[in-house]
């Protein structure tokens, strides 16, 4: 097992350098320093003078790859390459187009994203496994045929709009919570109660349609018929029996999002105020910081490595027939 | 000539797509592998009537892809033709009254008069602030209180030319089918009538006659009202959301075309060669995989909009800048959403290397291109189309998402997601602006229930397993 787990992590590391080799060409061979530096100053009549003093101050002044003025190691490490990229590697961010440090702002950032992605992670779990159970207790009836015609309708509006309806009807119409904002520490409950009611209906369409088709995949198996046989009752056959089945893809479904949860919703975030890193990443694309970009591109890439991993080790945990070698 | 024709990139993409369609089409009919599930998509209730709402957004889409220059207005016989630097579509010109019929700015639907109001100069010298009426919506009225009456009356002319239509076309259908059969007509009326037929006939029909009469009502009425008010600068809402039409299919399709290429050959590649190739093929698909799509098409965009505004001399008008843009966001969408693909097909192309036809093509020493051409392309084939129908209703929606974020389509361009965008700030208006947001979220939910529904029709016919399971 540890020997399986230190395989796929060495396995990773190629990928992470694929990574960012990948963004290193997107955000500094395909566009130079000079034209992110004019885009900065303002497109028209910027000066030379100007273009040199934006790169000094931000770091971006030395050459890509290789610095023929310094000499030994340094000619590899006073690089923007190096200093930019190579550094991801040590968690070190840098700092953002602003002066911020990047790390620092992450690890702030971090708790009000996880604040409303994990709420909504187990409050929608919960919905969509309740209700896909119920639909499969009816299962074959015009029960059944009118809620999937319901969830296909739910899955077909775009998350946009519910968000939109969702702030208009309780924060606008009835004033029961404030549209938007943050707070700190326990008080911010209020304002994470419309977000997470969001977030969960809008995710009841497509969860509750996936797991209503794993339960009836699961219910058409021959345990279930051997379980019907010797004379158990059909909530009893779905609850104990088909549920614990269904675990294994539902718990592996979950895990491998568990990681990406930190990342937060970019969308929900930026439509609520919430100060999480979705806001983050998306003021960072508004105000075309590419330093942030990149760090949430690595940081992004390794969250989901990682979750492939914790998959992969959760497999063996709940269905002992999986052995990982 | 009284135009000039203007090819735009992703215009040609779609002719690419229809042409491609089309020689699928051909090559299908002789393949009973790929012909039997189509035969039971259109034999299912739901897999026609939702063909028939998707062929009308298609026929609006297609109607938007024809592009030209009109000609100016000679100044002096014998000068050179002058063309208008205006790029329009076929749709623009069908839809010339509500294009021009432009007003200050907002006004809510089938009104007469503008939202906000302004100071007007009575008669008698003084200045009152008061709603100015329209100066196209509802301007033939004389008399405001007929104005119900009125658009009662348009809405059943409307319906009635809907039906005409329909009963002309419903005729056609019967001729048809009756020559085809060698029955007589009136026989295969009942027999639709009744549903008794393969193609459920009439459940297409009434859905047909139903979207008719709707389109022709609303094409009644948009001639002098604002069936669904206008927006800021005072421009047709209802123009903006068919003008969107075309936008949200070129996502839907065009991103699924482009990713195909690299989708298909290194799949296939990587599933027939294994080794080395395979290795090098899956570590390419897992660095792209493991970056967050949004954050690549971030990423992607911003470079872009780099290089756009330092080149800007370079594009002739805005009209070929914002479809570049949507032609770099089909490609950059393409790039995060081929991976999916491209393993499925190298796991198929693994399992059908193995089969024994594969097996004895080799023994009979045919090359590995002709083998992968003759014997696990057309095997595949399925997969492929299976992806471009059930990525197209994500891919509608995911363009609103990303224009809200600014990382979307051009926003001069018209599409759903930047016309949700700019009702963010209306919502919040007192009074509320609604209609933009509702005819967005009409026309797109129509437009991604159908797919979703279509979606789930093919996904069945081609997996026998699901048949029953529904």
């Amino acid at each position: 097992m540890t020997a399986y787990i230190i395989r796929r992590l060495l396995y990773a590391v190629p990928i992470l350098i694929g990574v960012n080799l990948f963004t290193f060409v997107l955000f500094f061979v395909l566009n130079s320093p000079d034209e992110m530096a004019r885009m900065h100053l303002g497109e028209k009549r910027v000066t030379e003078e100007a273009i040199v003093n934006w790169k000094r101050e931000h770091g971006y002044d030395k050459p890509l790859l290789f610095n023929d003025s310094a000499s030994g190691l340094a000619r590899f490490t006073e690089t923007i390459f190096f200093e930019r990229s190579v550094r991801l590697f040590a968690f070190d961010f840098g700092s953002s187009d602003d002066g911020r440090d990047i790390g620092y702002d992450i690890a702030q950032r971090m708790w009000p994203s996880l604040a409303i992605a994990v709420p909504v992670l187990l409050v929608g779990l919960a919905v969509n496994i309740s209700l896909a159970l119920f639909i499969v207790l009816f299962r074959a009836t015009y029960v059944d045929l009118g809620s999937v015609v319901v969830l296909v309708a739910m899955m077909s509006i775009s998350g946009l709009f519910y968000i939109i309806g969702g702030q208009f009807l309780l924060s606008k119409l009835f004033h029961l919570v404030p549209i938007s904002g943050y707070d700190t520490g326990i008080h911010a409950w209020k304002f994470l109660i419309l977000p997470v009611i969001v977030g969960v209906i809008g995710g009841i369409g497509a969860g509750t349609r996936w797991y209503r088709t794993l339960f009836l995949e699961e219910v058409s198996k021959d345990y279930v018929r051997t379980a019907r046989a010797k004379g158990l009752g059909e909530r009893r056959v779905l609850f104990r029996h088909v549920l614990g089945n269904a675990m294994i893809p539902i718990l592996t479904g979950v895990v491998v999002v568990l990681p990406l949860l930190f990342m937060g919703s970019l969308i929900t975030e930026s439509f609520f105020g919430i100060p999480g890193l979705g806001s983050y990443t998306i003021d960072a694309i508004n105000n075309q910081d590419f330093a942030i970009v990149r760090a949430m591109v690595f940081l992004g890439a390794v969250l989901y490595i990682l979750g492939l991993i914790l998959t992969d080790i959760s497999y063996t945990l709940v269905d002992p027939r999986v052995r990982l070698q | 000539m009284p135009l000039m024709p203007v090819v735009l990139w992703t215009d040609a993409l779609v002719f690419l797509l229809i042409a491609l369609a089309v020689g699928f089409a051909l090559y299908a009919r002789g393949h009973e592998h790929l012909r039997a599930p189509w035969r039971w998509v259109v034999r299912s209730r739901v897999g026609v009537m939702t063909l028939v709402v998707l062929a009308f957004y298609v026929l609006v889409g297609l109607l938007d892809t024809v592009h030209f220059r009109l000609r100016l207005p000679q100044q002096q016989p014998g000068a050179p033709a002058q063309f208008s630097p205006e790029v329009l579509s076929l749709l623009d010109v069908l839809l010339r009254s509500l294009r021009e019929g432009q007003e200050k700015t907002y006004s809510a639907p089938f009104a007469t008069h503008l939202f906000v109001k302004e100071a007007m100069t009575q008669p008698g010298g003084s200045v009152a602030r008061d709603f100015p009426r329209l100066l196209h919506g509802g301007s033939h009225l004389q008399d405001l209180d007929r104005r119900g009456l009125d658009i009662l009356l348009r809405s059943l002319r409307g319906a009635a030319q809907g039906l005409l239509a329909w009963g002309l076309l419903g005729l056609g259908l019967v001729w048809l089918l009756a020559r085809h059969q060698a029955r007589s007509m009136s026989e295969i009326g009942a027999l639709i009538r009744q549903g008794r037929t393969q193609i459920p006939w009439r459940a297409a029909l009434i859905t047909l006659l139903v979207m008719l009469a709707l389109s022709f009502a609303a094409g009644n009425l948009a001639l002098d009202y604002h069936i669904l008010g206008t927006d800021k600068v005072g421009e047709d809402v209802f123009y903006q959301a068919l003008k969107s039409i075309r936008t949200g299919l070129v996502i839907g399709t065009l991103t699924t075309l482009v990713m195909l290429p690299a989708a298909i050959i290194l799949g296939i590649m990587a599933g027939y060669f294994r080794g080395w190739v395979d290795d090098v093929i899956q570590y390419l698909y897992t660095t792209l995989n493991s970056i967050p799509g949004v954050l690549l098409i971030a990423a992607a965009i911003l470079m872009l909009q780099v290089y756009m505004s330092n080149n800007a001399d370079r594009f002739e008008s805005l009209v070929e800048r914002a479809d570049l843009r949507l032609l770099f966001l089909c490609l950059i969408l393409g790039v995060t959403s081929w991976t999916g693909l491209c393993r499925l097909l190298r796991g198929d192309a693994l399992k059908l290397r193995e089969s024994d036809y594969v097996q004895a093509a080799a023994a009979l020493g045919v090359g590995h291109f002709a083998i992968i051409g003759r014997h696990i392309l057309p095997n595949v084939l399925h997969i492929v189309m299976i992806t471009l129908v059930l990525d197209f209703s994500g891919l509608v929606l995911a363009e609103a998402v990303l224009s809200y974020v600014n990382i979307g389509v051009d926003p001069t361009m018209n599409s759903w997601g930047n016309m949700i965008n700019s009702s963010r700030l209306e919502m919040a208006r007192e009074p509320v602006v609604w209609w933009s947001l509702a005819a967005a979220f009409l026309f797109m939910f129509t437009l991604v229930l159908m797919a979703n529904l279509f979606a789930d029709v093919v996904r069945d016919a081609f997996d026998p397993r699901l048949r029953g399971a529904r």
